[in-house]
């Protein structure tokens, strides 16, 4: 009887073998995969952060000048989100474009839904949001971001997943927040609340998808929203932070996402301002300010929340600062290359991969010893995305 | 801007430009150094496009492209980007360039002479 089995045994290994020749992958895991966009040509490069090296790349994907990635939660697809509405369905393991749609005219990023089953674009123009399957990226609901007595249409930025099927969104012209409910994806119920502060430029949901912070361009101050109590509705936190000084010339716009809450605080940028602001998240008062090197971009914990890594908008875009939690102070200035856009930890934050967009490099960081431990050639790098965000919320 | 050549220097590398290969840009009286407008191209790629898109087409800013600004004189033009809009997300760059080289922008972009940025 052991005969047969093993012949069977084999001819299923063979097979496996064949078929696996054929897709051209061999088994392995996606775990430690990611992506960096490249964002003047227009493709993508797929990396592993085991050994540090590049496995390919794929190309043809538009206009990536501010583009974003999510995963799906088996963490083998990558959906890309170009700056022309292009969204594209990656597969990391066979290196190859799936499925790609032109969802809008001018697109800024997206989210994917707590279950997986639905990828959600943000868009400029014109101003709302859609959602799609994940699986086979057809269209299920088209929601513009209407506004006003006329009917305007807003841009739409810091859209976040959020527990329950839910999205929270800001609109930049209208001054609003919007919660999506997506339970029945082709029947969206849209819960809005109107002044919430002069415009809000990019929101983030925190690590538990409890709170919902948009942070506002047009005056000082965050709106923010407890999702577990919404009926107390938006309130606005750190007004007045400028104390009525003329800020500085703003040349990039901060990037909030759910990283930046650690060791009991939420680490902001300061608009026009050199320094990023700090509030106790029991109580959502200033808990104190880190004044840095230029105006922060990315303000991002480790993933042990012991430190956070700052990035800078031109003219101060070659540098990082690394920050110590416990207490607050600058404890190292690094000077990765020319025009730093992007930095992303390993699931386990033992290394941070920092691109350098006018070096042509991404550097990646040994995060104990905050020294260079290698660096990959890339063709003007800016986001980096690990494959370690397909099972976070906010992201 | 310590690469940015004396103006009359710039005029003489501008003839001499114009001498050699006829670049379009190179006719206007005030064109920037070759290596200036290389610069300047490159911000107006990478810093201008983080707002208005590496296509020029929009974004948080309004589009660049010729048809969007055919309409628009050339000083409003040249104050916008020296001094900002106050009220919007548009800072100033006067810190980053001179009256002349915010003016050779506008006209390369006026004249749609923008072959480099993303299609």
């Amino acid at each position: 009887m052991g005969k047969p089995t093993l012949l069977r045994a084999s001819a299923t290994l063979l097979l496996s073998a064949l078929l696996g020749a054929c897709a051209g992958v061999a088994p392995r895991g996606s775990g430690d995969l990611g992506v960096i966009i490249e964002r003047a040509a227009g493709k993508v490069q797929i990396v592993e952060n085991s050994s540090d090296s590049k496995l390919g790349e794929v190309a043809g994907l538009g206009d990536l000048s501010h583009a974003h990635v999510v995963f799906s939660r088996d963490a083998r697809f990558a959906y890309v989100f170009g700056r022309d509405g292009g969204l594209s369905k990656i597969d990391l393991l066979t290196r190859a474009l799936v499925k790609r749609v032109l969802q809008a005219g001018n697109s800024i990023g997206g989210s994917i839904s707590q279950d997986g089953k639905l990828i959600v674009a943000q868009n400029y123009e014109p101003g709302g949001i859609k959602v799609f399957s994940a699986d086979t990226l057809e269209l299920l609901a088209d929601i513009p971001a209407s506004y006003g007595q006329q009917g305007q249409r807003s841009k739409v930025v810091g859209l976040a997943d959020l527990p329950g099927n839910r999205f929270g969104l800001a609109l930049f012209d209208a001054g609003e927040i919007w919660i999506v409910d997506l339970k029945h994806p082709r029947q969206p119920h849209i819960g809005k609340y109107a002044n919430i502060g002069k415009q809000p430029y990019d929101g983030l949901a925190s690590q538990d998808g409890r709170y919902y912070l948009a942070g506002l361009f047009g005056e000082d101050g965050i709106a923010m929203l407890d999702l577990w109590n919404e009926s107390a509705g938006v309130k606005k936190i750190l007004a007045n932070y400028g104390k009525g000084e003329e800020k500085l010339p703003v040349y990039k716009m901060p990037h909030l996402r759910g990283w930046s809450i650690a060791g009991g605080y939420a680490f902001l940028p300061a608009i026009g301002r050199h320094e990023i602001l700090l509030a106790d998240t029991a109580t959502w008062q200033e808990a104190g300010r880190v004044p840095v090197y230029g105006q922060p971009v990315f303000v991002m914990a480790e993933p042990s929340n012991r430190r956070v890594w700052v990035n800078f908008a031109f003219p101060h875009n070659d540098t990082v600062q690394v920050i110590d939690v416990p207490s607050r102070k600058v404890i190292q200035t690094l000077k990765p290359g020319k025009a730093v856009l992007h930095m992303e930890f390993t699931g386990r934050g033992d290394e941070v991969w920092v691109s350098s967009r006018d070096d042509n490099s991404v550097v990646i960081y040994d995060t104990t010893t905050l020294s260079e431990k290698k660096r990959l050639p890339a063709d003007s790098p800016s986001g980096i995305f690990f494959t370690t965000r397909a099972g976070r919320i906010g992201m | 801007m310590t690469l940015c050549p004396h103006p009359r220097r710039q005029r003489a590398l501008g003839l001499l430009l114009l001498a050699s290969s006829l670049a379009p840009a190179a006719l206007a009286a005030d064109a920037p150094s070759p290596q200036r407008q290389h610069e300047l191209r490159h911000l107006l790629l990478q810093d201008c496009g983080s707002c208005h898109g590496m296509s020029l087409k929009g974004g948080l800013g309004s589009p660049l492209t010729a048809s969007a600004l055919a309409d628009k004189p050339d000083d409003s033009l040249v104050a916008t980007i020296l001094y900002g809009r106050p009220g919007t997300a548009m800072p100033p760059w006067k810190p980053f360039m001179t009256e002349q080289e915010a003016r050779w922008l506008v006209e390369i972009l006026k004249n749609g002479q923008t072959d480099f940025v993303a299609r």
